[in-house]
């Protein structure tokens, strides 16, 4: 790729080195919470006994700093890049550019100190409460302004695939945060939400799968349509095909939330479609997984030699396992075994560390280089171990939580000829606690790796510009 | 849900299932003014974008899918307040109170809807009502001798009981008692611990920080702790002695608490709320409100009688 002899605009890049840093920061900073909290369930006594400690109040921590800080800084990182690559233009507004970084950085500084304080609004994955709620907002704002403010100023005639994904999940996540959060405040760090009852739970989790679906899917799907191709050096496999699955996609996505609340008190018509539309919703999501796998056609060999490509690839797999999962645990009569059980914990990080921290971590080591002068990561050797123990890691937790959901969706349902349940509570949590173990030295896998990568990412950044040579297994043909 | 609701629901349901439907085929059709497998000509970054058919299986799949939506939305419950041909429903739905619920159950097997909520009680009904049917005839006493009886009761116990009352029955600081103990409070007969069970108890011992001030409450505190033989500054307890008259209306002139009224007997130094100066103190203050919850509508008259053998069982 002849990457300096074209004539380049003079692109943003401070932007999204901050956020590429950044990611990488958060993101051992949220897996790490997570290794901690997975440890805490086996054995308990790990809180100290002090408040700030408490499960409870690190839980919300460890997921608003995985999806919105680690995951966060990654979709800025990257979306910046492309939004400017593929428009040959630079970002519309540095000044908010600017802005975006710093607020969000502010947001989950405010995240770290308001819940380990026990601030939360108590709905799942929007905790924060209306304060930085508002300050989400106004950046979030500001960050649609200038990635659509980029697309109208660009310099080539079509809008490329990544940034349709882009642009619907930036446009979408600012409607559900607003809708999800209104809110009335009582006190500076406490408010009642808009909604009640049944309407409330409809509302947050409509959010809250949307959260799944726009932030981690769509978003994400986005950097894939770069960064798979780019890595690759092949084009992509089907246009026609992104049309149809990106359409069906976010126009799909959206009505899948009641599928949380099967069996619940919201009204069966509710339900009902939200099954639907989550099963209809499985095709449209593989039509993702098609487009990036297929898009290898003629350069399946560099995964032999290439771990960049490597890790874009296994994310892309792990994405079409949990789009097949996701579907299948909509249907009532799977959900009734794995509603409640760790199976869903264990589908959420079949996503969140398969697809998303993977894909994240893919497109990372392909920027990284790029942005600090560099033709190739200090270490690829390094980046290869940390893509093993990132998928070890992955398989082991998915695999554990699998096991121990199964098993607690069973023991839960057991009944003697008496019809009395055969098992208590506690006998179905002392079954699982194996496979916590299990989950959490997976855990340590994937963080383990995370260091690896912020090491070979500080020898690369403080190396001598233009130092490190190319590497021929991680350039693109 | 109101006529307008449903066809919004209806229109942007089917809407959008029938909307794929078209994109998909249209998208099957090469619209693209560039043949199949070239390249779509334009360039972004250095990447271009291959003008390939939709893979077939994959179209297949969606197909399916479609059809399956449409189908499902016929048979079941999702436009709206449209029922479904099928009749299904999860449970009978926007019932206010028992009666409706009863009510609703026999009106939906009236019109032949499956409930699957109902379904499923009538199920286990049908197979394990017998076994209760069958245990509700002996009296409490003498089921408490039945092992496998008991084998059930506590089944029951550890499922609905032992939140409060703990696994091994033996209750919890602050308001849950002990039920392996044989003292009781509102009686330890067969049919006392059924109808507590069924009914439910509500307890109420009133706060006296007003009437007696804190000085009279020092007095009766050291009187009622000197009852279970406690040492205590025997002039304080000698100034409460007269001031227990108040008490005696419940717990007795002689303290030992009155069943029928579920006063706790105060001689024998067993406590519900905790038995330092300091926890009694607190009880006289600010009174207790202690609530066993009525089990009649979750548990049945019949279920509850396996459960009060099993809990008459533990003292006997």
């Amino acid at each position: 790729m002849s990457e300096i002899s074209q004539a380049q605009p003079d692109y943003n890049y401070k932007v999204v080195r901050q956020f590429t840093i950044m990611t990488i920061v958060w993101g051992i900073v949220g897996m790490g919470l997570g290794v901690f909290i997975a440890a805490q369930l086996f054995a308990p006594a790990l809180n100290f006994d002090i408040p700030y400690l408490t499960f409870s109040r690190l839980r919300p921590l460890h997921t608003n700093a995985v999806i919105f800080a680690f995951g966060g800084c990654a979709l800025f990182a990257t979306s910046y890049y492309i939004v400017q690559r593929t428009s040959q233009v630079r970002l519309f507004s540095d000044k908010l550019a600017a802005f975006t970084f710093w607020g969000w950085q502010a947001v989950i500084v405010l995240a770290i100190i308001t819940l380990p304080m026990g601030l939360t609004t108590s709905k799942e994955y929007a905790e924060l409460e209306w304060p930085i709620d508002i300050l989400i907002a106004l950046v979030w704002t500001a960050y649609v302004i200038n990635f659509f403010g980029t697309l109208v100023i660009r310099k080539v005639s079509h809008i490329y695939v990544a940034n349709w994904f882009l642009g619907a999940f930036m446009l979408t996540v600012l409607v559900l945060h607003i809708g999800n959060s209104m809110a009335i405040p009582v006190a500076f760090g406490k408010s009642y939400s808009l909604y009640a009852g049944a309407v409330d739970a409809m509302m947050q989790w409509w959010y809250g799968h949307n959260a799944v679906g726009f932030f981690l899917t769509a978003g994400f799907l986005g950097m894939m349509y770069y960064f798979v191709p780019k890595q690759a050096g092949r084009p992509v496999y089907s246009y026609r095909l992104s049309i149809v699955h990106f359409w069906a996609l976010i126009s799909l996505y959206i009505w899948a939330g009641p599928h949380h609340l099967h069996y619940t008190a919201l009204p069966d018509w509710t339900q009902s479609l939200g099954m639907v539309m989550s099963i209809i919703l499985f095709v449209p999501s593989w039509g993702g997984m098609i487009n990036g796998i297929m898009t290898l056609s003629g350069a399946w060999h560099k995964l032999r030699t290439d771990p960049v490509l490597r890790f874009l690839i296994v994310s892309l797999s792990f994405y079409g396992m949990s789009t097949f999962e996701g579907p299948m645990m909509a249907i009532k009569t799977v959900n009734a075994l794995s509603h409640y059980t760790d199976w869903t914990i264990g589908h959420v990080h079949s996503g969140a560390l398969g697809w998303v921290a993977m894909v994240s971590i893919g497109s990372i080591y392909h920027l990284i280089p790029i942005l600090f002068g560099q033709r190739a990561m200090y270490s690829t050797s390094l980046v290869n171990v940390h893509f093993w123990l990132a998928t070890i890691g992955v398989v082991l937790y998915i695999v554990a939580m699998w096991m121990s959901g199964v098993l607690q969706g069973l023991m839960w349902r057991a009944v003697n000829a008496d019809g009395t349940l055969t098992y208590s509570f506690v006998e179905s949590l002392e079954a699982s606690k194996p496979f916590y173990v299990v989950r959490f030295i997976g855990g340590l896998f994937v963080v383990a790796g995370m260091l690896i990568m912020a090491y070979n990412t500080y020898k690369t950044v403080r190396a001598p510009k233009g130092s490190i040579a190319a590497d021929p297994a991680t350039q693109p043909a | 849900m109101t006529m307008f609701w449903t066809i919004w629901i209806s229109v942007i349901t089917l809407g959008l299932i029938i909307g794929c439907y078209f994109l998909l085929r249209w998208c099957l059709g090469n619209h693209t003014g560039v043949a199949e497998g070239e390249s779509m000509g334009h360039e972004f970054d250095g990447i271009e974008e291959i003008n390939n058919p939709l893979p077939k299986w994959w179209t297949i799949l969606f197909y399916i899918t479609i059809v399956w939506g449409v189908i499902y939305l016929a048979l079941y419950p999702g436009l709206g307040s449209w029922q479904g041909l099928w009749g299904w429903k999860s449970s009978n739905q926007n019932i206010q109170s028992l009666e409706e619920s009863r009510q609703a159950r026999i009106d939906a097997k009236e019109q032949g809807l499956i409930v699957e909520y109902d379904r499923e009680l009538d199920f286990a009904a049908e197979k394990f009502d017998p076994i209760f049917e069958a245990y509700a005839q002996v009296p409490v006493e003498e089921l408490a001798k039945d092992p496998e009886a008991l084998k059930v009761g506590q089944r029951l116990f550890l499922q609905n009981c032992s939140q409060c009352h703990g696994s091994d029955a033996r209750g919890q600081a602050g308001g849950f008692p002990n039920l392996t103990d044989d003292d009781w409070l509102y009686g330890g007969s067969g049919e006392k611990i059924k109808e507590t069970l069924m009914m439910g108890r509500q307890a109420a011992m009133p706060a006296w920080l007003d009437a007696m001030g804190e000085q009279g409450i020092d007095e009766v505190v050291a009187y009622v702790l000197s009852l279970s033989g406690r040492d205590v500054d025997a002039e304080l307890a000698a100034a409460g002695k007269p001031r227990f008259a108040a008490c005696a209306a419940c717990h007795g002139a002689d303290g030992k608490g009155n069943q029928a009224m579920g006063a706790p007997n105060l001689t024998d130094n067993i406590w519900l709320y905790g038995g330092s100066k300091r926890a009694v103190t607190e009880t006289l203050y600010y009174g207790r409100n202690g609530v066993m919850p009525s089990f009649k509508n979750t548990l049945g008259e019949d279920k509850i009688h396996v459960v009060a053998s099993y809990v008459y069982s533990l003292s006997n």
